[in-house]
């Protein structure tokens, strides 16, 4: 008795330690990645860098502020369109298509989707909305929308999944139609869970260059226009990571490390206003 | 005020499974009526049809007729409509957890788009004492969760919010079965009041409970409706041997 518990406990132990290991080395990388990211950009980081457009080549100075709004732009166009479509099919996964063709086809392709290089992505949307007309920033959203779909519709199909089944079926007791008991009771029970995979799905697209660089394709210059080639910051990375000038290099660990801090500030702040006024349940 | 319910040759089926056969049936109205059987008799899936729910299934369907008062419900009503003069009480307390106390009792005329605020709040209170727990919520309604409460006070939440909505019919599939004996108590004594205003149709594993709320008693067996007579009469003198031996203990 005594010995088989001391080993229970000792195995308890050893299991637990392995579990916080496994933790520490994924937070590793991510931890590393920050501290470089800020070794090596923040120094670059000054007003300007808000505020200018990239200087001419041989000219100091310069900043990224026409690639921060135009990644705010390309990225608005993609939420607008990538978020209502992938909730919309997530939701007729799991609430109306349950077992039919249709549905198994789209769960299919947005799986097959979910792992098309970004790089193809980039030159479908290209063939599609870029070539014989020009680079803009549309293509660029929509290039990303695209990306961003097959993410939320399975996440949002999952969410739902888990809601429970007598839920729904007290909303349907209480004489509420079906569509509404969808809106209202499932998609609302299921929104924290939704939200977070649109979120997964807008950092991981924010970061995005390879769907970009023959759709947005970049801009030295301030553009509002969404018919017309617009800057991101991604873009603007790449450009300046691989020109030959050390002031180039700099800018571009700043322009890394603030799009890593964009993503990570608008993620929280979702966050925060998702879950302001739900309230939290027993048990 | 209750309506009686009228079941004419109803059968039931899951997918190839014939769960209910030829059941024919009066339901008297302002009265409790409780069904017994062992499990997967078909009482559960009987209950079901009489608001339509059964149908919400994608692999169930059923023939025959079904009249609530005058109408028929299968022919001449939309499940929607059934349902709001058709409460319904399920077996385990399913509050909305997203919402609080308040929502869940009101959410049957909110979620159909009802928003006057002063009648809400009068329904809220009519409802949660009817349900018998005005005094132990009315302080938090609005602050906590439905989900936060106790298991027995989640399903007395449950009843006030199918009363809410002002039904004709209350159907409680084991209304009491998650519960401790406590709580138990308490949703039998509710009972007893409501059947004064509402036709109540109870499921029950718990002879004893059939025998203190219920007038009359139907005992199912195998997707067949063996016998159906007052309470009394099926717990002291019933026609059938299975009633017999169902009510003695011998299976089941």
């Amino acid at each position: 008795m005594r010995r088989n518990s001391m080993r229970r406990n000792v195995m308890n132990y050893v299991i637990s330690g392995l579990a916080v290991l496994a933790t520490l080395l994924v937070l590793v990388p991510l931890v590393a990645i920050l501290f470089y990211l800020v070794y090596k950009g923040a120094s670059s980081l000054n007003l300007a860098f808000f505020t200018h457009v990239p200087a001419p080549v041989g000219e100091e100075g310069g900043g990224m502020a026409n690639a921060i709004v135009g990644s705010g732009i390309i990225l608005s166009i993609a939420s607008l369109i990538g978020i209502p479509i992938g909730i919309a099919a997530g939701v007729y996964l799991a609430e109306f298509g349950q077992g039919t063709f249709i549905a198994n086809a789209i769960r299919f392709t947005a799986d097959v989707l979910n792992g098309v290089p970004s790089i193809v992505m980039g030159i479908s949307v290209f063939a599609l909305l870029v070539q014989g007309r020009h680079f803009s920033a549309f293509a660029g959203g929509v290039a990303l929308a695209v990306m961003m779909v097959p993410t939320i519709t399975r996440t949002t199909e999952e969410m739902l999944a888990t809601v429970p089944h007598a839920i729904r079926e007290a909303a349907l007791g209480l004489g509420v139609p079906k569509w509404r008991t969808v809106l209202s009771v499932s998609l609302r029970t299921a929104s924290p869970g939704i939200i977070t995979g649109c979120m997964l799905a807008f950092a991981r697209v924010a970061g995005e260059t390879a769907p970009l660089l023959f759709t947005a394709f970049g801009n030295q210059f301030w553009s509002f226009k969404l018919n017309e080639p617009i800057a991101a910051l991604p873009l603007q990375i790449y450009v300046y990571a691989i020109s030959p000038y050390d002031e180039w290099h700099r800018l571009a660990w700043a322009g890394a490390l603030v799009l890593i801090v964009l993503i990570m500030v608008s993620v929280t702040l979702v966050r925060i206003f998702a879950n302001r006024g739900v309230l939290k349940g027993g048990s | 005020m209750g309506v009686g319910i009228l079941v004419e040759d109803l059968n039931a089926w899951y997918g190839s499974n014939h769960t209910l056969q030829d059941i024919n049936l009066h339901i008297p109205a302002n009265h409790a009526t409780a069904l017994i059987g062992p499990s997967g008799c078909g009482k559960s899936t009987f209950v079901r049809c009489l608001n339509r729910m059964h149908e919400t299934n994608p692999i169930a369907r059923a023939t025959g007729v079904v009249k609530m008062g005058e109408v028929d419900i299968y022919r001449e009503a939309s499940p929607v409509e059934i349902r709001r003069r058709v409460g319904m009480v399920f077996q385990r307390p399913n509050p909305f957890p997203t919402m609080s106390i308040y929502d869940n009792v009101i959410s049957g005329l909110k979620l159909n788009g009802f928003r006057n605020r002063r009648i809400l709040d009068e329904t809220v209170e009519r409802s949660l004492k009817q349900a018998a727990l005005w005094e132990e919520v009315k302080d938090d309604l609005k602050k906590k969760s439905g989900a936060s409460l106790s298991g027995g006070q989640q399903q007395r939440m449950c009843i006030a919010r199918a009363l809410a909505v002002d039904p004709e019919v209350l159907l409680m599939d084991e209304p009491a079965s998650a519960l401790d004996p406590v709580s138990t108590s308490k949703i039998e004594d509710l009972i007893f009041q409501l059947k004064s205003q509402y036709t109540i149709v109870i499921v029950t594993h718990n002879m004893q409970q059939a025998a203190r709320v219920a007038e009359n008693t139907g005992f199912f067996l195998n997707g067949k409706l063996v016998e159906f007579d007052s309470t009394h009469k099926i717990f002291t003198n019933p026609r059938d041997k299975r009633t017999e031996d169902y009510i003695t203990g011998r299976f089941g």
